[in-house]
C-alpha cells in the first residue's frame, strides 16, 4: 500500500489485480471449505478415527468439529463483508440524516440506520452527546442505541448458522420493531429532563470529519480484515467452550429434564433476566441455546434470550450514566426488556 | 505540533497513540501529546466515534485506526 513499493510501471489493471485477486482466492478458498466441511468431518471421524456415528460420543464430537468449523467461516465471511459495506456509511452521516427528522418516521429510521452504520457501544456517550445536541430527538437517538446492538453481525451469523435464515430474518425484523417502538415511547414519554444538563450546553466546536470518505478500496479491505481478525480473537474462547458444552447437551440432557425446567409460562422473564447481564457472549451464548432449543425450549424464548444478551449490556449501561440520569436507564432497560418479553411470547404462541 | 488523541481508553486508541507517537518520531516532529478521556470533551469536538486525532486544535481523523502511512502523512501535511 505504501507508495514507495509501487514501481512506476504499474498500470491501472495490474493494480485492481494486486487488490481483487487475493480477495476473490480468499472468497473461492472460503466457499471450498465450507462446502466441504460436513463430508471432511464425516470421513475423518467416522470413516478414519472410527467413531460411531450414532453414539452419543461421537454424534457430540462430530457436532463440536462441524459447528466449530462453520461458525468460524461464517464469522469470517460475514464479518468481512459487513465492514467493507459498512466502510461507506458513518455515525455522521446518519446523524446529517436523522437531523431533520420527527418521532415515528425518524425512530423507524434511526432503527434502520442503527444496523448499517459501523458503531462501537464504546462510543455511545460521544454520539449520545454528538446527536441530540445537534437536535436530533431524544427517542429516536434510542432507536439507533437500541438496534445498533441488537442486530449486530456476530448475532446474525450465530441465528443463521444454528437456526437458518428464517429465524434470522424473523430476528432481524423484530429487533427493527423493538427498536423503533422503544425509542418512540421513550420519546413520547419526553424524559429530557433526566438527561444530564450539560448534553444540552455542549457547543460543537470545528468541522465534522466523515471518516468514511477519503478511504480507497485497500483501505476498506484492510479495514475488514481486521475486523475479522479483532473479532475472532475476542470471541474464541467463548465459541469453543459455547459449543463444547452444547454439544455435550446434545449428547447427554434427556429432553424430559429440559421440557421440565424451562418451557413453563416463566421461561421467558426467566431467559431475559438471565440474559441482560451477560454481554457479548452471544458467540458463546448461542450454541448453548440451539442445544437447549433442540431439548424443547421454545423459539419465542430462544430470540428473547439472544436479544436481551446483546442489546441490553451492562457496561454499556455503566457509560450511558455518564449522559443519562439513572431514572433515565431504569426507564430504558425496563422498556427495552418489556419488548422483548412480549415479542417472546409472541413467538412462543405464534410459531 | 499539539497533539491529543480522543478516546474512552479502549484498545484501539492506544493503538493510535502509538501509531502517532512513531509517526512524530520518524518525521522528526517536536510535538506535545495529550489523552482525552473525557466524554464530553470528546463530543465537544464534534467527534462521535473513537479513536480521533485531533492535531493543532483540528480534528484530522475519527473513528478508525489508521494505517502508520496515513498517519504520517496526516502529520506531513501539517
Amino acid at each position: 500500500m505504501s507508495s514507495s513499493t509501487m514501481t512506476p510501471a504499474s498500470s491501472p489493471v495490474s493494480a485492481a489485480l494486486r487488490r481483487w485477486g487475493p480477495v476473490a482466492a480468499a472468497a473461492a478458498l472460503w466457499w471450498f471449505l465450507y462446502s466441504i466441511n460436513r463430508p471432511f468431518w464425516d470421513w475423518l471421524l467416522f470413516d478414519v478415527i472410527g467413531l460411531d456415528p450414532l453414539s452419543r460420543l461421537g454424534e457430540s464430537i462430530h457436532f463440536f468439529f462441524y459447528d466449530v468449523t462453520k461458525i468460524t467461516l461464517l464469522l469470517t465471511g460475514i464479518i468481512f463483508s459487513v465492514t467493507v459495506l459498512r466502510s461507506f456509511m458513518s455515525v455522521e452521516r446518519t446523524r446529517a440524516l436523522l437531523g431533520g427528522r420527527r418521532e415515528g418516521a425518524g425512530n423507524a429510521a434511526a432503527a434502520g440506520l442503527g444496523v448499517v452504520t459501523p458503531f462501537c457501544s464504546c462510543s455511545a456517550v460521544p454520539a449520545f452527546i454528538g446527536f441530540v445536541a445537534a437536535g436530533v430527538p431524544l427517542g429516536v437517538t434510542m432507536s439507533f442505541l437500541i438496534a445498533s446492538p441488537m442486530v449486530n453481525e456476530v448475532a446474525i451469523v450465530m441465528l443463521y448458522g444454528l437456526f437458518g435464515w428464517q429465524i434470522t430474518a424473523l430476528y432481524i425484523g423484530t429487533g427493527l420493531v423493538i427498536a423503533t417502538l422503544a425509542g418512540w415511547v421513550i420519546g413520547r414519554m419526553s424524559l429530557e429532563r433526566w438527561v444530564e444538563p450539560f448534553v444540552f450546553e455542549t457547543k460543537l466546536r470545528g468541522k465534522v470529519i466523515d471518516p468514511s470518505m477519503q478511504l480507497s478500496w485497500d483501505d476498506r479491505l484492510a479495514m475488514g480484515r481486521e475486523e475479522v481478525s479483532t473479532i475472532l480473537r475476542k470471541i474464541w474462547p467463548y465459541l469453543l467452550v459455547g459449543i463444547g458444552v452444547g454439544a455435550v447437551i446434545h449428547g447427554w440432557v434427556p429432553e424430559a429434564w429440559f421440557a421440565e425446567h424451562a418451557v413453563g409460562p416463566l421461561g421467558v422473564p426467566i431467559a431475559v433476566g438471565i440474559g441482560v447481564p451477560l454481554y457479548s457472549n452471544a458467540a458463546g451464548v448461542m450454541p448453548l441455546v440451539e442445544a437447549l432449543h433442540d431439548k424443547g425450549m421454545p423459539m419465542g424464548t430462544v430470540l428473547a434470550f439472544m436479544m436481551s444478551v446483546v442489546a441490553l449490556s451492562l457496561p454499556e449501561m455503566i457509560l450511558l450514566r455518564r449522559v443519562l440520569q439513572p431514572k433515565l436507564i431504569a426507564t430504558f432497560i425496563a422498556v427495552v426488556a418489556s419488548g422483548i418479553i412480549a415479542t417472546g411470547y409472541l413467538f412462543n404462541a405464534i410459531i | 505540533m499539539d497533539i491529543k488523541i480522543l478516546g474512552s481508553g479502549c484498545a484501539k486508541c492506544a493503538k493510535l497513540e502509538s501509531l502517532t507517537r512513531a509517526a512524530t518520531a520518524d518525521l522528526g516532529i517536536a510535538a506535545e501529546f495529550e489523552k482525552v478521556t473525557d466524554p464530553a470533551e470528546i463530543a465537544s469536538w464534534g467527534v462521535m466515534a473513537t479513536p480521533a486525532l485531533v492535531v493543532d486544535d483540528e480534528v484530522v481523523l475519527s473513528g478508525r485506526v489508521p494505517s502508520p502511512d496515513d498517519v504520517r502523512q496526516l502529520l506531513a501535511a501539517r
